[in-house]
């Protein structure tokens, strides 16, 4: 059981890393979007699930409900997180932004 | 099996009878938004004695009342419980989906030669969805799904996405429509 938590939390861990390094390597707003959305929801999720199962080691009524709250800050992250970036996205277009072609210089 | 079963619930939805509800105000809404709100509630309270259950009731019901036609459109609500069913069948292949995309945004980014991979470019295509529900499913679908980004939609279903390579952009719209176009009966 241990074992499967911490897993799926270094899983999490390793999407958030991504995420952030993404942030930093990609060319331009746009495409920095891209890890920034979606795989810091991917880490919450598998940091949630994770969170979720280790709170039901000693199994218990208060212990399931908390683990619910849990799965549902996932699935409001879920419905919340592609609705902000399309926002942003949306922002940006509307700013007049111009997105990074193949071969421009790095913004 | 799953295919066979989802026809038999579409034309159920597209039954003439359910064109004919009551135009005055229906009561499922209500209903339906009241019994989300109050399981909300108990899962974020947690206590279980007659004084919060019952603040839970009256405050659940006073919001449905104001807010019951916001979640949901009166004339298809007889067609929800299927929909609702139908999406849910929807979840595990969409979370699939993410999770593969996922990895390949992973790939991209601790690439040592990322620029030379990533070609961002915008798409433009037209969708048959209809209602605004799907719309809106297929956008967040679409953003979710790494490598794509929605732009803008317009209300005759006019997409415009922003994909970060070509491999992320050349599956749209592609299955993902499809199958919400199933989950939500616009077959």
């Amino acid at each position: 059981m241990d074992i499967i938590v911490i897993l799926l939390i270094i899983c999490g861990l390793i999407f958030f890393t991504g995420g952030t390094v993404g942030l930093l390597r990609f060319p331009d707003f746009y495409s920095r979007l891209h890890p920034a959305g979606k795989l810091d929801t991917m880490g919450s999720l598998f940091i949630m699930i994770g969170l979720a199962l280790f709170n039901l080691h000693h199994f218990s009524m208060g212990n399931l409900l908390t683990s619910l709250k849990l799965i549902l800050i996932v699935v409001f992250v879920f419905m919340a997180s592609p609705t902000a970036i399309h926002a942003i996205v949306d922002a940006g277009v509307r700013a007049g932004l111009r997105p990074w072609k193949k071969g421009d210089k790095r913004r | 099996m799953q295919k066979n079963a989802a026809p038999d619930q579409h034309k159920h939805t597209l039954d003439p009878s359910s064109e004919h509800t009551p135009r005055k105000r229906p009561i499922y809404p209500f209903l339906i938004t009241f019994i989300i709100m109050f399981v909300t509630w108990i899962l974020l309270s947690g206590k279980f004695d007659g004084f919060h259950l019952c603040l839970g009731i009256i405050s659940c019901a006073i919001v449905a009342y104001f807010s019951g036609d916001l979640l949901f459109d009166s004339p298809r609500v007889k067609g929800l419980l299927g929909t609702w069913i139908r999406f849910v069948r929807y979840m595990p292949w969409l979370l699939y989906q993410i999770f593969i995309a996922n990895l390949h945004l992973m790939y991209l980014t601790f690439h040592p030669r990322m620029m030379e991979l990533i070609d961002p470019e915008i798409i433009k295509f037209k969708t048959k969805l209809k209602s605004d529900l799907a719309l809106v499913t297929f956008a967040n679908s679409i953003t979710l799904t790494p490598g794509t980004i929605t732009v803008d939609i317009s209300t005759d279903g006019q997409f415009s996405v922003h994909a970060i390579d070509r491999h992320s952009g050349e599956g749209l719209p592609g299955e993902m429509e499809e199958r919400i176009a199933r989950a939500f009966g616009e077959e």
